[in-house]
């Protein structure tokens, strides 16, 4: 099998993160609740992975700051529905995911949303940004958009647009669930940025998180026990236990801690280096294929590991059944969960495949999966 | 005298300060352990670092300067020992 769908999860991980699940669910009790040492076992897991985490997202001095959550959708909902009411404005792009939109449809209504449109390559630019602050009467509250878009690749520039966000006295929320792990991330470019642990943090599914901005005030979306300040009617004010009601996932966290290692002992740049090899030789290796269609500013310096495409003449969903039927490879068609994105680049009907990357996959697996395409587009 | 022997405890806000005290003061050498916050003493989290009390300057300092947030130092009487 040729897993290509890492953008939705990465398959392979580092052995270390298994065993580590392995290890931590026969050890590990209850983090931040006892003085034992099972107990602190997990806290101390939980403190080790907050502070790689930190490291990574270059906030090293403040891991108090990096809450866990189940995945961004259950950060994106904190980081939206703790902060922003019905009838604010926000800023927010064709690109984002539906744990962008749904969350702000509910929050702000989708009357209070400038949602900006993107380029032909599926694009949307600091200055696209600018115009819709400068343009719009209404003072914005937030501005809220994906790193990297999870259909096309295309990286946004949050350095900029963070900045336009505090020029203008809007909160600036990140959705990095696509960058977090494959591409340098900063997380002092936003107020609040959310991320996932089972994609290119290479951690297990339900493990995430979202790191927070020192005096940001956000009502957590859950209260419950916190192991400290119990006799508190609310959720205590300090991070991270002001967004972590009941009992964390450690058992998985101590995957990701692995994870994230993984990841630091590479080197970011270089997982980012071989990626972006494997995607770029995929694009070079199929572009010839008569009809194919690229998704996506390929043009970019900086981009996920994602490369979608169509073929004229095959249907998309067909297309990624063949692939996975006849020559095992695992490509992801459908919305991708990214409505405005597909209608904005009129593949809503057609659709595309997308294959995404991870360090784990090979130059020979490129070599296979561009084979396979054009072999089904000479049998058109 | 068993009686005269005092115990320096250290109290937090949260856990995450808790565990980074054990975290840093074990890599730094410096002697302590997590203990149960004794009940006596009231603070935000259930986790509080023990030492002895000739070590309070010597610890003062050091979680200043490794920017550990704490809430309380306070010194107690320890309980007898089990004979």
């Amino acid at each position: 099998m040729i897993y290509l769908d890492n953008a939705a999860t990465t398959l392979r991980k580092p052995e270390t993160v298994a065993k580590a699940v392995f290890e931590a669910i026969n050890t590990l009790g209850n983090p931040g609740r006892g003085a034992y040492d099972a107990s602190l076992e997990a806290s101390r897991v939980m403190l080790d992975t907050r502070q790689l985490l930190a490291r990574l997202f270059c906030v090293e001095e403040h891991p108090e700051r990096v809450a866990f959550a189940m995945n961004s959708t259950e950060s994106l909902n904190t980081a939206i529905r703790g902060t922003l009411e019905k009838g604010d404005t926000v800023i927010t792009t064709v690109l984002e995911h539906n744990s962008v939109l749904r969350p702000l449809y509910r929050t702000v209504g989708e009357d209070n949303m400038i949602i900006l449109g993107c380029d032909e390559n599926g694009m949307v630019w600091p200055e696209d940004f600018r115009a819709a602050l400068e343009k719009t009467d209404k003072k914005v509250k937030a501005i809220v958009c994906t790193h990297a878009s999870n259909v096309t690749g295309n990286v946004l520039d949050i350095k900029e647009i963070g900045r336009l966000a505090r020029d203008h006295g809007a909160l600036f929320i990140v959705d990095a669930s696509q960058t977090a792990g494959c591409l340098p991330v900063d997380a002092n470019d936003a107020d609040i940025l959310c991320f996932t642990g089972h994609k290119s943090l290479l951690g297990p599914q339900g493990t995430g998180g979202m790191y927070v901005r020192d005096g940001m005030d956000i009502v957590p979306l859950k209260t419950g026990g916190s192991g400290v300040q119990s006799y508190l009617k609310t959720a205590p004010a300090e991070m991270p236990a002001h967004l972590e009601a009941g009992t964390q996932n450690a058992h998985s966290i101590a995957g990701l801690r692995e994870g994230v290692k993984f990841i630091l002992s590479e080197g970011i740049d270089n997982v980012h280096k071989k990626d972006d090899m494997l995607a770029g030789a995929f694009y070079d290796e199929i572009k010839d294929i008569p009809g194919v269609k690229f998704y996506g500013d390929f043009s970019l310096g900086e981009r996920a590991p994602i490369v979608s495409i169509s073929i004229r003449g095959i249907d998309s969903g067909i297309l990624a059944f063949t692939l996975s039927e006849e020559y095992g490879i695992c490509a992801r068609t459908g919305a991708h969960c990214a409505p405005l994105m597909h209608e904005a680049l009129g593949t809503q009907k057609s659709g595309l495949v997308r294959f995404s990357f991870s360090y784990f996959n090979t130059i020979e697996e490129v070599h296979e999966t561009s084979a396979a395409l054009h072999k089904i587009a000479q049998s058109v | 005298m068993e009686k005269d022997r005092k115990w320096l405890i250290v109290t937090f806000d949260s856990t995450t300060d808790a565990m980074r005290m054990e975290k840093e003061a074990k890599a730094a050498g410096l002697p302590g352990r997590i203990i149960p916050l004794p009940t006596q003493i009231s603070a935000g989290c259930g986790l509080s670092w023990r030492a002895d009390p000739d070590d309070k300057e010597r610890l003062e300092s050091f979680m200043k300067e490794r920017g550990i947030d704490h809430s309380r130092l306070v010194i107690i009487d320890a309980p007898l020992r089990r004979r």
